[in-house]
C-alpha cells in the first residue's frame, strides 16, 4: 500500500533527518513508529503528507509516486488520508460539527450525507453534546477527539497520528489509543508516531524504531525499545 | 454540484466574515479610508475641472467691425466662423447693442456719456464674441481670421481689430495652466491608486497571514483550492460593500456641509449636487474599485499559503 524506496532528506542547511529509508506497510496494519526527538519520525510523515519533498528516493501510495502528483490527483491522495495532529489544527473560527463538516464538504459529499454522518462520528468520539462549541470551549483530548472524527469522517484508507496522545493526560491518551485502535479493527490502516512506551506496548503491534534518521528496528509484534 | 459548492463558499464567507468580526473591522476600516480618498480625489478633480471651465468659458476671441461694415458683411462672416470645427459659439453684438452695453457701464458717468452725445453718432462697430471648444485652439481660429486667409474674403475691410493678439499671453499662460495640471494630476492620481494598492493589499495579507495555519491544515484534510480561496474571496467582496455605503453614507453629509462652506468660493459649484447627480456613477466605481482591490489582494495573499 504504502512504500518508501531508499528515501532520504536532507535539508538546505545540511541537516540530513532520512538516511536511505526503505519501508512498506500493508492495508489494514496498525503501525507504531517510535524514536527520539530528532529521529525522523515527522519527517517521515510530512514525506507521506506531501508537506516535505524526499531529497532521494521515492514515495509511493499503491502504484503512485505521491510527489509527482500534481493539483486534483494530489487532491484526491489527500482526501484518502486522514490525519491527527499532536497539536489538534482544528479551524478556531468553526465549531466541532463544523470542524468535521468541513473535510466532508471539501470532498464534495451531500449536505443529506453530511447531515447524518457528522452527528454519527461525534457520537463515536463520544462528542455529540458538545458538536456546537468551538475548538476554544473543548479540553484538550475533545480537541484531539474532533481532530479523529475530522480525519475518519470521509472513511480514509490510512490515518495518520502524529503523536496524537503528545499534549493529553493519561486518561485521555488511552480514550485516543482506544479510538485508534477502534478504527483500525474496522479495516483502516493506522500510522502511530509516538514517545508514549505505554501505548506501544499495550498495542502489541508493528513497531518500527527510528533513530538518527535510519530504521533501527522493525518487529511484527514489538514493545518499545530504545 | 456546482451550485453546492458555491453555496457552501458563500456560506464559509459570511460566517468567517462575521465571527472574525475584529479582523473584518480592520480590513474595512482600510477600505473605508482608501476609497473616502478616493471619493475625495473624484470630488476635487470635478471642482478643479468646473473652476477650469469657468475661466475658459470667461476666455473669449473678438473680432471688431469698423462703423460702415455692412449687417451682410457681419452675418456673412459669422456664418463662416460658426462652420469652424474648434468653434464652439459665436456671439454677434450689433453697433446698437455696443452703444446700449457701453451707455449701461458708464451709467453715473456723466463726463463720458456727455462726450458721447456731443459725438452724434454711434461711434461703436458690431462685434462678433467667439469662444472655442477648447483654449488651445484660439490661435488656430485667430489665424483663419488673419488677412489672407480666405476666411474673410472681400469683407477683410470690414473688420477693425481682432483682439486675440492681445490675448495671446494670457491664453498661452492658461494652456500651460491646463497641460501642467492634467500631468501632474495623471501622475498624482497613478501614484495614488498604487499607495492604496499597496495599503489594501498589506492589510488583506496581514488579515490573511493569520489563517496561514488554517490554509495549511485546509489543503491537508483535502480541500481543493477553489474551495480555500472562495471564502476569502466572498469576504474581500464583504469588505468593499460594506466600506462602499459607509463611505456613500459619510460623505452625503460632508458635501451638504461643504458645499455650504463653499458655495460662493467656488462660483456656485454645487459640490452637494454634483455628488447627488454622480451618486450611482460614484457608487459603482467604489464598489467595483474596492472590490477589485480587494479581492486581488485577497487571492495573492492566499496563493502564497497553498503551496503545500
Amino acid at each position: 500500500m504504502l512504500y518508501f524506496d531508499r528515501v532520504s532528506k536532507e535539508y538546505d542547511n545540511g541537516n540530513k533527518v532520512l538516511d536511505t529509508i526503505s519501508l512498506t506497510i500493508h492495508k489494514g496494519e496498525l503501525v507504531s513508529v517510535v524514536g527520539h526527538s530528532g529521529a525522523g519520525k515527522t519527517t517521515l510523515i510530512k514525506l507521506l503528507l506531501a508537506e516535505e519533498h524526499p531529497t532521494e528516493g521515492v514515495v509511493s501510495f499503491n502504484s503512485d509516486d505521491i510527489h509527482n502528483l500534481r493539483g486534483n490527483d494530489m487532491t484526491n491522495y489527500r482526501r484518502k488520508i486522514g490525519v491527527v495532529f499532536q497539536d489538534f489544527r482544528l479551524i478556531p473560527n468553526k465549531t466541532a460539527y463544523e470542524n468535521v463538516a468541513f473535510a466532508m464538504e471539501a470532498a464534495g459529499k451531500h449536505d443529506d450525507d453530511i447531515r447524518e454522518d457528522v452527528p454519527h462520528v461525534m457520537d463515536l468520539v463520544d462528542l455529540k453534546d458538545k458538536m456546537s462549541h468551538f475548538p476554544h470551549q473543548l479540553s484538550g483530548g475533545e480537541q484531539q477527539r474532533v481532530a479523529i472524527a475530522r480525519a475518519i469522517i470521509n472513511r480514509p484508507e490510512i490515518i495518520i497520528a502524529d503523536e496524537p496522545t503528545g499534549n493529553l493526560d493519561p486518561l485521555n491518551t488511552y480514550d485516543i489509543v482506544q479510538i485508534l485502535k477502534k478504527i483500525n479493527d474496522l479495516g483502516t490502516t493506522v500510522i502511530l508516531t509516538t514517545h508514549n512506551k505505554g501505548i506501544v506496548d499495550n498495542l502489541g503491534r508493528r513497531v518500527i524504531t527510528m533513530e538518527d534518521g535510519r530504521i533501527t528496528r522493525d518487529q511484527k509484534s514489538g514493545k518499545f525499545t530504545m | 454540484m456546482k451550485k453546492t459548492l458555491w453555496r457552501r463558499i458563500i456560506m464559509a464567507g459570511l460566517r468567517g466574515f462575521y465571527r472574525n468580526r475584529t479582523v473584518s473591522l480592520s480590513s474595512i476600516f482600510i477600505l473605508t479610508i482608501t476609497l473616502s480618498i478616493v471619493t475625495s480625489f473624484y470630488l476635487s478633480r470635478a471642482i478643479f475641472d468646473y473652476t477650469l471651465d469657468q475661466i475658459r468659458e470667461k476666455v473669449d476671441v473678438r473680432v471688431y467691425f469698423t462703423v460702415d461694415a455692412t449687417p451682410e458683411q457681419v452675418t456673412d462672416i459669422e456664418a463662416k466662423l460658426r462652420g469652424l470645427t474648434q468653434v464652439k459659439t459665436v456671439t454677434y453684438t450689433s453697433k446698437e447693442a455696443a452703444l446700449e452695453e457701453f451707455k449701461k457701464k458708464h451709467e453715473g458717468d456723466q463726463l463720458t456719456l456727455q462726450a458721447l452725445d456731443e459725438l452724434g453718432s454711434n461711434p461703436f462697430g458690431a462685434s462678433l464674441s467667439i469662444v472655442a471648444k477648447d483654449t488651445s485652439q484660439y490661435e488656430a481660429v485667430a489665424q483663419q481670421l488673419s488677412v489672407g486667409s480666405g476666411l474673410l474674403g472681400d469683407a477683410a475691410g470690414a473688420v477693425d481689430k481682432i483682439n486675440y493678439y492681445q490675448l495671446k499671453d494670457s491664453i498661452d499662460k492658461l494652456n500651460n495652466i491646463i497641460g501642467w495640471t492634467n500631468t501632474v494630476g495623471f501622475w498624482l492620481s497613478m501614484l495614488f491608486i498604487l499607495m492604496s494598492c499597496m495599503i489594501v493589499y498589506n492589510t488583506i495579507r496581514l488579515a490573511i497571514f493569520v489563517y496561514r495555519d488554517e490554509i495549511a491544515v485546509m489543503k491537508l484534510v483535502g480541500a481543493s483550492n477553489m474551495f480555500i480561496r472562495g471564502p476569502f474571496v466572498v469576504e474581500a467582496i464583504l469588505y468593499a460593500l460594506t466600506a462602499t455605503i459607509i463611505v456613500l453614507a459619510l460623505f452625503f453629509p460632508a458635501t451638504v456641509w461643504l458645499t455650504k462652506k463653499t458655495v460662493f468660493f467656488f462660483e456656485g459649484m454645487n459640490i452637494h449636487s454634483y455628488y447627488t447627480s454622480h451618486f450611482f456613477e460614484l457608487a459603482a466605481m467604489l464598489l467595483i474599485s474596492g472590490t477589485l482591490l480587494a479581492v486581488v489582494s485577497s487571492l495573492l495573499a492566499v496563493r502564497k499559503y497553498l503551496k503545500v
